[in-house]
């Protein structure tokens, strides 16, 4: 359908754009075997001993799991109560459905500052000590959002019809949205889940405001940074993660990116013609 | 003909006796039969959650906007006045610092939906399903880099004795000076927001069934009529999804501007970021903060209206 | 149409309901809320220099209990290598956790952040300790329980940025200068005057601190190339010499590469060829030393500003055995010619100078742990610019001129 030339063109397009996006990745990896420890380039020389040390610090590890904690809490917060708003949102209509669904877009498209100074002022407002409580708040509240995103996007594609046939054959509301809908919206619901942990895991911007004196692993790498004499260290620890999430993005990849939902609904359509 | 009913109002259930399984049928059939308490059961942990904390943060936020802090000790005096407004409005270095964030804002957004079109473009209508599911995890991946690890690769690549200079130098071109410049920022904004743009452009393209397309050409429209009148605007809500992210994270980033930036990078998140935790003057903050809400508030609108909100 | 025009007031309305309950829901804290740092205490005077210190009152610990088994600390960048931080771990069993500042404005904020709970000490520098102390943020130390003190210069045992009427607030730590950082290849002469920062010769390869509290260094420049504005103390500046101050900064903008906020910004500009010259501290100078990188640092004739640090006590310090046990390791003259060799600066235990020396061969005379008296006069050390002159006069430009001015007239 699409002129040759255009093919090509936009063959060479998508190479120049993966090298744009990995360049960088490729760059953080080899820092983390740099000998010296001051970075600059060329890298003077290689070592491995970088790995060794972020594993022995404990610092790294406080950060590491702290983390790791946050993101779970806060993405499975945002599981329960994202999926509870997209399906309501999606099936009901009640008073304030529009203005619900454009304040829950808030968090995402504010910027990361605004949310971080509004919640740390509130929180010093009401006395709250910040912890990994308000840290994990903080999370969660953009979280809840990505997942109710991920699904609500995925309900409107789901054909009404499927849920309408369901309970002509006598099925109850929670035996359809348990046999029938959730299965659906199952991989946008893992696919949202795993978009939302990436964000809580890397973000910095709202945690700057709302951590206490924890160090969550960014926050970590941003105080390393500041001292500059152990950056490698930064990039070793960073390397491990990305080579840890190979697998689980790829899995993720084939969950979301397949679109099988899209075409069995659009093959649903032509069925019924 | 089959297409899919719009969201809202579900059909009366059928008044059919309670079918098998599961304990407490007299609270299920309660339910069913109000979809109102199904409803209200479903919102209120979520409500709750942004009603009490996330709005309730944003109105202290606009209040604190109209206090004052004690000069010496910095704490915040609870009086009502405009000084922060006034200090804005009037002083030609915040006005300054407004336009150029927001400028920066547009040429990013700009900019990654040009980058991000051709390629989403491959992804959605000319790649194999594995050549996607493989540019699928491309655009994933760097999301799981460190973001501060990612802008300090750049700056190892910008610095003057750093690999683009070094690369230039090789091929015998002289070096650039483009650490701590805008130049710089605006380059390392466009690449660490670009996944965020190709994904909404992704599935909105995807989503564009095929016979469409072909019945456009069936009708005569060659190429660049096809994507112009007719692939365009299905795209539109997609590209306006994605700008809302390149967008609003632009114009708060404080950390990359701090980075990468230099004496003519001074931006509203770092203005923001040194009133609040460097001169703990919350209140200027605040002020200075509604403006890229009152921005955002705007954008979203237009985005709206546009449709962008049926693509997220 | 009509449909579009009743959802739309539809969402309006709802809106408004959404946003008054979140009203409700901020107005319901506002009595209780607001702990510590919200509400001017009212003891702290607009000026600060006279008026009460909030917590002069409180208990201060009687003995040293054992450890809780953790510390958090705020302290300038260099401040807690591992090289004395790993044995006092050991010995103590507290975790040290460090939260890294790099301007004393930072650091009286992080003492205030959620209301005060989270942090033990802080590392600040004479310019925020008084701040600090009448905000309410800093408990009184009990000195005798800090043996190592008795041995410090009597400058610092009880001076004034850190002892208010008598009442300690922590106990006095390094002191350092400000120096000039220059390229030794592109410099192959030492320079002699803080000119080379001034000079359009120069132009994109200098280097300074991105600190309103810089402007004391261009006032300081000033007191000896411009005699006729008379400024004497370059924290104490009247509206003329400020603005001759912030004036010779903006014109200083032009020739500016970078202005630094993290020490490692300082160090990576000088190693990747980015500055060949500018204002820094010893750390940076370390550090690059480090890597047998060509960095020189001078104090030229003009003199120079620098900083007296205090390890101070937190109010509401979460772990305080912990917080004791720092000041008094901290204090001795071994770990003190550790963390003066390391950093590049000044003890304030006379006892330091010949482990120095140990353990770098005339480190002792490099920094000055003797203090000659002409050295110490040449350094104008860091102080809060109040209103109130110290002579008396009311018209001196207080600090948050300065911040202001600077974000508004210097960086921009």
């Amino acid at each position: 359908m699409e002129p040759r030339g255009l093919r090509i063109a936009l063959r060479i397009w998508v190479v120049l754009v993966l090298l744009l996006l990995f360049v960088p990745i490729a760059l953080i990896l080899l820092y983390a075997f740099d000998r010296s420890n001051v970075e600059s380039w060329p890298i003077p020389g290689f070592t491995v001993r970088w790995f060794s040390v972020a594993w022995h610090d404990p610092d790294v590890r406080q950060a590491l799991l702290l983390s790791v904690k946050v993101g779970l809490l806060a993405t499975v917060i945002a599981m329960g109560l994202g999926t509870a708003v997209a399906y309501a949102v999606h099936s009901f209509r009640f008073f304030g459905r529009e203005a619900i669904s454009f304040f829950l877009v808030l968090p995402l498209a504010l910027p990361g500052i605004i949310t971080g100074i509004a919640l740390s002022s509130f929180f010093a407002f009401r006395g709250i000590q910040l912890s990994i409580v308000t840290i994990v708040i903080g999370h969660a509240t953009f979280c809840i959002v990505v997942v109710y995103n991920n699904i609500i996007a995925r309900l409107r594609r789901v054909p009404g019809s499927l849920a309408e046939a369901s309970m002509d054959l006598g099925a109850r509301g929670w035996q359809t949205m348990r046999f029938v809908t959730l299965p659906m919206v199952a991989t946008s619901l893992v696919s949202g889940a795993l978009l939302a942990f990436a964000l809580s895991f890397d973000e910095v911007i709202v945690t700057v405001f709302t951590a206490g004196a924890q160090n969550t692993l960014p926050l970590w790498i941003f105080g390393a940074i500041r001292l500059g004499q152990q950056l490698p260290e930064v990039n070793a620890v960073v390397s491990v993660i990305i080579a840890a999430t190979i697998i689980p993005v790829a899995l993720a990849a084939r969950i979301a990116g397949s679109g099988s939902v899209t075409r069995s609904a659009r093959a649903v359509e032509k069925a019924r013609g | 003909m089959g297409r899919p009913r719009p969201g809202g109002g579900r059909p009366e259930p059928p008044a059919a006796a309670p079918g098998p399984g599961g304990g407490w049928p007299g609270l299920s059939a309660a339910l069913w039969r109000r979809p109102w308490a199904r409803a209200t059961l479903l919102l209120t942990p979520a409500l709750a959650w942004f009603v009490l904390i996330y709005l309730a943060a944003l109105v202290v936020l606009l209040i604190t906007a109209f206090w004052r802090i004690n000069a010496f000790t910095t704490n915040i005096e609870r009086v009502w006045n405009l000084g922060n407004f006034t200090l804005i409005f009037e002083n030609p270095a915040y006005r300054d610092i407004v336009l150029r964030t927001v400028g920066m804002a547009a040429a990013v957004t700009v900019a990654d939906a040009i980058i991000a079109f051709p390629f989403a473009y491959y992804m959605a209508r000319l790649a194999s399903h594995r050549t996607r599911t493989v540019l699928y995890v491309a655009i994933l991946l760097p999301l799981w880099a460190s973001y501060l690890a990612k802008v300090y690769a750049w700056l190892l690549i910008f610095t003057h004795d750093g690999l683009l200079n070094w690369s230039l130098g090789k091929a015998g071109v002289g070096p650039v000076n483009l650490i701590y410049t805008n130049w710089a920022v605006f380059i390392v904004f466009c690449y660490i927001w670009l996944p965020f743009m190709i994904i909404p452009v992704y599935a909105a393209l995807e989503r564009i069934p095929s016979s469409q397309i072909e019945a456009s050409q069936d009708l005569g429209a060659r190429t660049w009529r096809t994507l112009r009148l007719v692939i365009l605007p299905l795209v539109l809500p997609g590209l306006v999804a994605g700008s809302i992210f390149t967008f609003s994270l632009t114009l708060g980033d404080f950390i990359t501007p701090i980075l990468i930036g230099g004496t003519g990078s001074n931006f509203m998140g770092n203005v923001i970021e040194q009133s609040v935790g460097i001169a703990n003057n919350v209140p200027f903050a605040a002020a200075m903060a509604l403006i890229p809400v009152a921005i955002m508030a705007v954008y979203l609108l237009g985005a709206r209206a546009l449709g962008a909100f049926r693509a997220l | 149409m009509m449909a579009g025009k009743r959802n739309a007031s539809r969402a309006a309305r709802s809106a408004l309901i959404l946003v008054a309950a979140g009203l409700l829901a901020a107005g319901c804290g506002s009595s209780s809320g607001g702990t510590g740092g919200s509400g001017g205490s009212p003891g702290a005077a607009a000026t600060g220099a006279a008026g009460k210190v909030p917590t002069a009152n409180l208990p201060t610990l009687k003995t040293v209990g054992k450890g809780e088994g953790t510390l958090n600390l705020i302290a300038w960048e260099g401040y807690l290598q591992p090289q004395w931080v790993k044995p006092f771990e050991n010995q103590t069993g507290c975790q040290v956790h460090a939260t890294y500042a790099g301007t004393s404005d930072q650091m009286v904020t992080l003492m205030k952040n959620g209301g005060g709970g989270q942090y033990d000490m802080v590392s600040s520098s004479g310019d925020a300790d008084l701040r600090i102390i009448y905000a309410g943020d800093a408990r009184p130390v009990n000195i005798s329980l800090i043996p190592a003190w008795k041995d410090f210069f009597p400058a610092f045992k009880s001076p004034a940025f850190n002892t208010v009427n008598g009442v300690h607030y922590g106990v006095s730590l390094q002191w350092g200068p400000n120096v000039l950082m220059y390229n030794k290849k592109s410099f192959p002469v030492a320079p002699t005057s803080w000119n080379v920062i001034y000079s359009p010769k120069y132009k994109g390869q200098v280097t300074v601190p991105d600190n309103p509290i810089q402007i004391a260094d261009a006032a300081l420049y000033l007191k000896a190339h411009n005699p006729a504005l008379k400024i004497t103390d370059p924290y104490e500046l009247t509206q003329p010499q400020f603005q001759a101050s912030v004036k010779l900064l903006a014109g200083q903008r032009p020739l500016i590469k970078k202005y630094w906020g993290l020490a490692s910004q300082e160090i990576s500009e000088f190693k990747n060829g980015d500055a060949t010259v500018g204002a820094g501290w010893p750390y940076q100078v370390s550090a690059l030393k480090g890597t047998n990188f060509p960095i020189g640092a001078v104090i030229p004739k003009e003199g120079a500003t620098g900083w007296a640090d205090t390890w101070m006590l937190a109010a509401r310090a979460p772990h305080p055995n912990c917080a004791y046990l720092w000041m008094r390791y901290i204090s001795t003259p071994k770990v003190q010619a550790e963390q003066a060799v390391s950093y590049g600066e000044t003890p304030d235990n006379k006892l330091a100078c010949p482990l120095m020396n140990k353990l770098q061969k005339g480190s002792c005379d490099l920094y000055h742990a003797n203090a000659p008296q002409s050295y110490f006069n040449s350094i104008s050390l860091w102080k809060t610019p109040v209103v109130t002159c110290d002579n008396g006069q009311q018209d001196c430009v207080p600090y948050s001129q300065w911040q202001q001015a600077w974000t508004t007239q210097v960086t921009q």
